[in-house]
């Protein structure tokens, strides 16, 4: 993007590298019809999608994007954010999509895996900034990559490449 | 996973919130999935039981597949109740 000004920067984040152990989870995963609890352990291998809360145009780019490149057709693809499950709901019927999304209301999950970002000018309210991981089957990171700048999204061409 | 017993339940259902409370004074194990409160929005319901009200709940041991508060709470005490053993209903080992 040429904006012609600095991008805002975001501090260091503490994610998981390409190698590393996913931290586990369990959050109520919803789908089109319901949801239920269930452990990130329990849906990998997967294409783990965070991304800042329902609503958001960033949120809205995200995943017009993984619907466009047909990621849940090769892949599990489940997103993360801090939205309640009636939000998810309301936004898988918005989209013509596979992916399943965990709701994280408290973005313990983000702050979990060292992606999790304070709102500025929305006290108390904070989300994952967008982060994209592969999981492999035995809970190892095999593809990470984490945004830097406010706003920033993920390197798709790239990700094509990890979703086969 | 579908071996689990599960409990459709809409949150703050007052008919839900009693079957849960029989089935974990019962120590009986289930998943929930909570589903809309819109009827029309609840077909994952509709498939299961043929109905689109919660609670219901889907028994694999036992083959059952139950609607209404009543029936599950009635249901539960007699199969799951003290000294009773469901695998012992009906002959079996």
């Amino acid at each position: 993007m040429e904006l012609g000004f600095e991008v805002t920067q975001l501090p260091p984040h503490d994610a998981p590298e390409e190698g590393e152990e996913a931290p586990g989870f369990t959050r109520p995963l919803v789908n089109d019809e319901y949801w239920e609890d269930a452990a990130l352990s329990d849906t990998v291998p997967a294409l783990v999608v965070f991304y800042p809360m329902n609503g958001s145009f960033p949120a809205t780019y995200i995943w017009q994007e993984v619907e466009e490149r047909g990621w849940d057709d090769h892949e599990t693809v489940v997103g993360v954010t801090a939205s309640t499950p009636y939000s998810h709901r309301r936004f898988l019927d918005e989209r013509d999509t596979d992916a399943r999304l965990f709701a994280d209301p408290s973005n313990g999950v983000a702050r979990e895996w060292g992606v999790a970002h304070e709102l500025d000018g929305m006290t108390g309210v904070e989300e994952p900034r967008p982060a994209v991981f592969y999981v492999d089957e035995g809970m190892t990171v095999r593809y990470a990559w984490v945004a830097d700048e406010h706003p920033e999204f993920p390197p798709y061409d790239e990700i094509d490449g990890v979703v086969g | 996973m579908e071996d689990e017993r599960i409990l459709y339940r809409l949150q703050a259902c007052p008919f839900c919130e009693r079957v849960v409370r029989v089935l974990d004074e019962h120590g009986v194990d289930y998943e929930s999935r909570f589903v809309e409160p819109l009827h029309s929005e609840r077909d994952a319901v509709r498939r299961v039981s043929g109905s689109r009200t919660v609670p219901v709940l889907v028994d694999p041991e036992t083959g059952a597949t139950l609607t209404e508060s009543e029936n599950i709470v009635e249901y539960v005490e007699k199969y799951y109740g003290e000294g009773e053993d469901p695998n012992t209903d009906g002959g079996g080992d």
